[in-house]
């Protein structure tokens, strides 16, 4: 052999499947590529996808959020403070009046009065003392998912027993609740809607979808005119209209499960689409001719050959249909047709943000808009990474 | 060897890609010279550089390459009809890759057959809109005369029905006449050069046969010149009249067509013509349990820079402390056969 | 190619059908006697109630018949004299209340369509070609932020940053002095001032879709061998993108021509509602909360003829630009 003077190359992204020593031969790094399953590579190459680490990472918060709820946010999120309503979010400092550093703290509230609209309200107080905030206060009870008692929360605010000192870190809205947890207690259900109803629609477009595609002929083309039908109403109006229709004096939980089955009406559609298509252009793939000249069984041939080309492409599809359902279930609500208080959701929140005058006064309403905003925006990063990850033609 | 036979010579080209990896040399410092209405035949294994030379000397290196040195002269006639005549002389490697005159020679002076006919046509547009258009870009002729011309270009290729054809779309044809189709496109401003990049690889043998003979038509009728890039040596046999062989981006042998089937120097050269499987051997020697020549051993690692001769690895003729330390000079190591092999040495003659 | 066509309305006309059943269904969902509760409400408010009108009306919607004759008598209307009905909301005929209005909701989506598209492909374009300039950093980060933001929300956050920071008052369609005076030149320009950021909002989000899709095809087309073909025949460069790799990446874009004339209609409703516009987003709203039928009917059943329709021409003018969509029908057919 020549002396060679190789340059190291980058890593690969199948680098990181590595079974054997750094300093092995190439070709045996090249051959855990080569035997790694279709799941193992998928895996790789979306761990390659940064935005979808960021996604997963962001998801995987939020749903924490979602299942601790009651533990995380610092006040009970159906409380009222009625003399602290519309408060502007509480300045949290480090740093204090005479300028110097502490641990994260507020101050207390003083009664002022607007010199402007002469109403009362709290302005910050920073003669009074310093109100360190504390990991694991003291604070609302709670039953952590209607069955557990507790009122230890994440985070809170030292006080004397007799005093209050409001920590609303997001502000306050009109009738004095904390923005904060609410938010937090408002992804509960404005993150699991989008969930359920896109595995309603995975279910009902699996379902049709496969059927259409397989067995063809009438069940296919009277499942497709179906879809198109569907397709012709406008989705907006619709779900509206639906929603609307939906009697007032329902309980939340009813409510809620209607609002879920209302939005997968459009969700299945697209998903059984792409099934049927999917499932016809399989059909006339060569291998699986030759899977069925070697002797297969029909069901074998589905199984073993036909359903991992389009699994991917299944969980690509619901990944990106979650983020409409959120949206529409925000929509809905925040017109007042969707679910309504004492519900909480980010859309029934938004329903006080509703006009300029408010919007223009009290700003920080508009939260629950950002929380949405970051949660579409993950999902779809997330769809994104799982779609290059799972299409074998790209190899990154 | 008169000055005005020249068409093309390429002094030292150097063409790098710059990767994350590291930087492939994929045109190591080439030299070649192609003559007025000869064939240049170059031979090589993929990966050797022979495709990335041409694209060099159209300027259509995709990035991350880059021209990094060398020169191409194109002795541009500065008549269109006339094999001798007054000449320009432009270094098309300084030419910008966008600019004014290369674009002057694309197309027009020098053309390319690449080597895939299902996608070398967009498929949207039919074929007389991608024949005329060059045809329109380059000479000053009406919508009309171009058609004209390119109707009779397709005649020219023995397309069949030409005038249907013009209105046809590239996926309506079968391959054989798609890279008709693709010829006639490339020759429709009647360039001095014609650059083939294995335009019969994707081929049937009967319809490379076929294309094969009418490119040498062609060549006998406009007498162009043909830069014929392949990897297959009976091609090779059939069509050029010097030879040139690379590996590893430079060149290791080069001289006429029978020269190098009669008497190749170059090992690899040996091995490549050994490795065609000889079909009357098989059948006369009853030894039907000889294997098939092969050159042992892989192309190397395209990031991987090596001391010596690059081919050292492979080589029969190794020789120990020469090949693998110090780089084989190209010399002429007989008339009009020149070698890059410590083997050899300049002859005196 | 013209049985094509007439197959394709034939096809059309039962999926229309279906959809008026459908809408009329949906709008009879909500409990009640429809018109004893309007009647109730315009009773419980003062407003006098019209016997004889009443009875008119009950007559000639047959809305004292069973829900098939009531569909008939409906989709009878529609079809024979284009009378959409009636709306007890505004008590007027739902002509008057819904087609107006629909005209200048198609007037703002129209506008935000020609923007959106203006600015999307030659973005998508030239993103695609120069990959991982700032350029494309900055619009793909817009347009994510525009994939994720839907509209209304959009409209909210506009909203305020216009109020705030800009101080300009946002809402409505046109200022206070210009609202009771017949069209003239400067009521259009205030017009214009008050639908420029409605516009922008409806743009947005098209925008962000058409830049991601433009952008990957153009990317998988500009690998393709005959862009390397096309450069060698002496193109400009210029030539070469938009005769060769554009000419097929348009291709998604045109299909999603598909939504657009009902999108035209309907997909600035939530926007419209936030917003304060007299178009028909809100007439819709209100119309869906207070239950008057004919209206919403109207609404959804007009919007799936669009869509059919808007369906059809797309694939229309996806079979006239791609030769091989035509080919291929012609095999099929």
């Amino acid at each position: 052999m020549s002396t060679a003077n190789p340059i190291t190359p980058k890593r690969k992204w199948w680098d990181l499947a590595k079974k054997s020593p750094p300093g092995a031969a190439a070709h045996e790094q090249d051959e855990s590529f080569y035997r790694a399953g279709q799941w193992q590579l998928v895996w790789w190459k979306f761990r390659r996808h940064k935005l979808a680490q960021i996604a997963m990472v962001v998801l995987g918060i939020f749903y924490i959020i979602v299942i601790f709820a009651e533990f995380i946010s610092p006040y009970d999120p159906q409380k009222r403070f009625k003399d602290y309503s519309t408060l502007a979010p509480v300045n949290v400092r480090v740093v204090d009046a005479e300028g110097k550093l502490h641990l994260p703290f507020v101050y207390g509230l003083e009664r002022a009065r607007d010199p402007v609209t002469l109403r009362p309200i709290y302005q910050e107080n920073t003669a009074s003392k310093r109100h360190p905030i504390v990991l694991f206060a003291r604070g609302d009870e709670y039953k952590m998912w209607g069955l557990l008692p507790g009122n230890i929360h994440l985070f809170g605010v030292r006080t004397e027993p007799d005093e209050f000192v409001p920590l609303f870190i997001l502000g306050s809205d009109t009738l004095g609740h904390d923005m904060l947890s609410r938010i937090f207690f408002g992804a509960r259900i404005s993150l699991t809607v989008g969930l359920l109803g896109v595995f309603l629609s995975f279910f009902v477009g699996l379902l049709l979808g496969g059927i259409a595609g397989f067995f063809g002929g009438l069940a296919d083309e009277i499942i497709m005119r179906v879809i198109d039908v569907l397709l012709a109403l406008p989705t907006i109006p619709l779900w509206m209209s639906l929603a609307a229709a939906l009697p007032q004096d329902w309980p939340q939980l009813k409510t809620y499960f209607y609002v879920t089955i209302i939005l997968s009406i459009f969700g299945w559609t697209i998903l059984a689409r792409v099934v049927r298509g999917k499932l016809l252009s399989l059909r006339e793939e060569d291998y699986v001719m030759a899977a069925r000249l070697d002797g297969e069984s029909e069901g074998q041939i589905i199984t073993r050959y036909m359903l991992p080309g389009f699994t991917s492409y299944i969980i690509v599809s619901l990944t990106l249909a979650i983020p409409n359902m959120i949206l529409g279930e925000t929509a809905l609500s925040f017109l007042g047709v969707g679910l309504r208080p004492p519900t909480i959701s980010w859309g029934v929140m938004l329903q006080e943000a509703q006009n300029l005058q408010t919007i223009a006064q009290t700003p920080w309403l508009l939260w629950p808009v950002a929380f949405v905003i970051v949660a579409v925006l993950m999902f779809n990063f997330l769809g994104d990474g799982l779609r290059d990850a799972a299409d074998p033609y790209v190899t990154g | 060897m008169a000055q005005t036979d020249t068409l093309v010579e390429i002094k030292d080209l150097r063409t790098y890609f710059h990767l994350a990896e590291g930087v492939v040399h994929a045109v190591e410092g080439v030299d070649l010279t192609i003559r007025r209405g000869r064939t240049l035949g170059v031979v090589g294994e993929s990966g050797c550089g022979k495709s990335i030379t041409s694209l060099s000397l159209l300027q259509l290196v995709p990035p991350p390459g880059k021209i990094e040195g060398g020169q191409m002269l194109f002795y541009k006639p500065v008549q269109r009809n006339g094999t001798t005549g007054m000449v320009d002389v432009i270094d098309i490697a300084a030419l910008s890759p966008q600019g004014r005159e290369i674009r002057d020679i694309r197309g027009n002076h020098i053309s390319m057959v690449f080597q895939e006919p299902m996608t070398a046509m967009i498929p949207v547009r039919t074929i007389g809109q991608q024949i005329i258009e060059s045809i329109i870009l380059h000479q000053n002729v009406s919508k009309q005369e171009a058609r004209e011309q390119a109707i009779d270009m397709l005649a020219r290729v023995k397309m069949s029905r030409p005038q249907q054809v013009i209105d046809d779309y590239p996926f309506q044809l079968s391959g054989g006449m798609r890279q008709r189709a693709v010829i006639a496109m490339a020759l429709s401003c009647r360039p001095s050069l014609l650059i083939a990049d294995e335009p019969t690889t994707a081929l049937d043998v009967t319809t490379e046969a076929q294309i094969l003979d009418l490119m040498r038509a062609l060549q006998d009728d406009f007498g162009m010149a043909i830069m014929y890039i392949t990897h297959n040596l009976g091609v090779v046999a059939e069509m050029a009249q010097e030879v040139v062989v690379m590996y590893l981006g430079k060149i290791v042998e080069q001289t006429d067509v029978k020269t190098i089937f009669l008497n190749p120097l170059h090992p690899y050269t040996r091995g490549l013509l050994a490795s065609i499987p000889q079909l009357n051997e098989t059948i006369t020697h009853t030894d039907r349990s000889r294997r098939l020549q092969t050159i042992k051993g892989m192309v190397p690692d395209p990031y991987a820079r090596l001391t010596g001769c690059p081919f050292a690895p492979r080589c029969p003729a190794f020789i120990p402390d020469l090949c693998d330390k110090v780089e084989p000079k190209y010399v002429m190591a007989e008339p009009g056969h020149y070698v890059r092999c410590h083997l050899y040495t300049e002859t005196t003659s | 190619m013209l049985n094509y066509i007439i197959g394709r309305l034939a096809r059309m006309i039962p999926q229309i059908f279906l959809v008026s059943i459908l809408a009329f269904i949906i709008i009879q969902l909500p409990p009640g006697d429809f018109l004893t509760e309007q009647i109730n409400r315009l009773r419980a408010t003062g407003a006098t109630v019209d016997e004889a009108q009443i009875q008119l009306l009950t007559n000639l919607y047959g809305l004292d018949q069973p829900m098939y004759v009531q569909y008939f008598r409906w989709i009878g209307n529609i079809v024979t004299r284009l009378d959409f009905g009636y709306s007890f909301l505004w008590q007027r005929p739902v002509n008057d209340v819904l087609l107006s209005r629909m005209g200048m909701t198609f007037f703002i989506a129209f506008l935000a369509f020609l923007v959106s598209w203006g600015l999307a492909i030659p973005v998508g374009i030239y993103v695609a070609v120069k990959q991982y300039s700032f350029a494309d950093y900055f619009f793909t980060f817009i347009g994510f932020i525009g994939l994720a933001t839907p509209g209304f929300l959009l409209a909210l956050v506009l909203m305020y940053i216009s109020y705030a920071i800009l101080g300009i008052r946002v809402g409505g369609l046109y200022s206070p002095e210009f609202e009771p005076q017949p069209m003239s030149w400067a009521k259009f320009v205030d017009l214009l001032k008050h639908l420029w950021l409605p516009v922008i909002i409806l743009a947005i989000a098209g925008m962000a879709n058409i830049i991601r899709t433009l952008r990957a095809t153009m990317l998988d087309e500009l690998r393709k061998q005959y862009v390397t073909v096309a450069r060698s025949k002496g193109l400009s460069e210029y030539q070469v993108i938009m005769q060769y790799p554009v000419r097929i990446a348009i291709n998604p874009i045109i299909s999603q021509t598909t939504y657009l004339l009902a999108w035209l209609f309907s997909g600035g409703t939530v926007v419209e509602i936030v917003m304060n516009l007299n178009t028909a987003g809100p007439v819709l709203w209100r119309a869906l909360l207070q239950q008057d039928m004919y209206t919403a009917g109207a609404y959804i059943l007009i919007l799936g003829v669009l869509y059919s329709l808007g369906s059809l021409l797309s694939d229309l003018l996806l079979a006239a630009i791609d030769p091989r969509i035509r080919f291929g029908a012609m095999e099929a057919a």
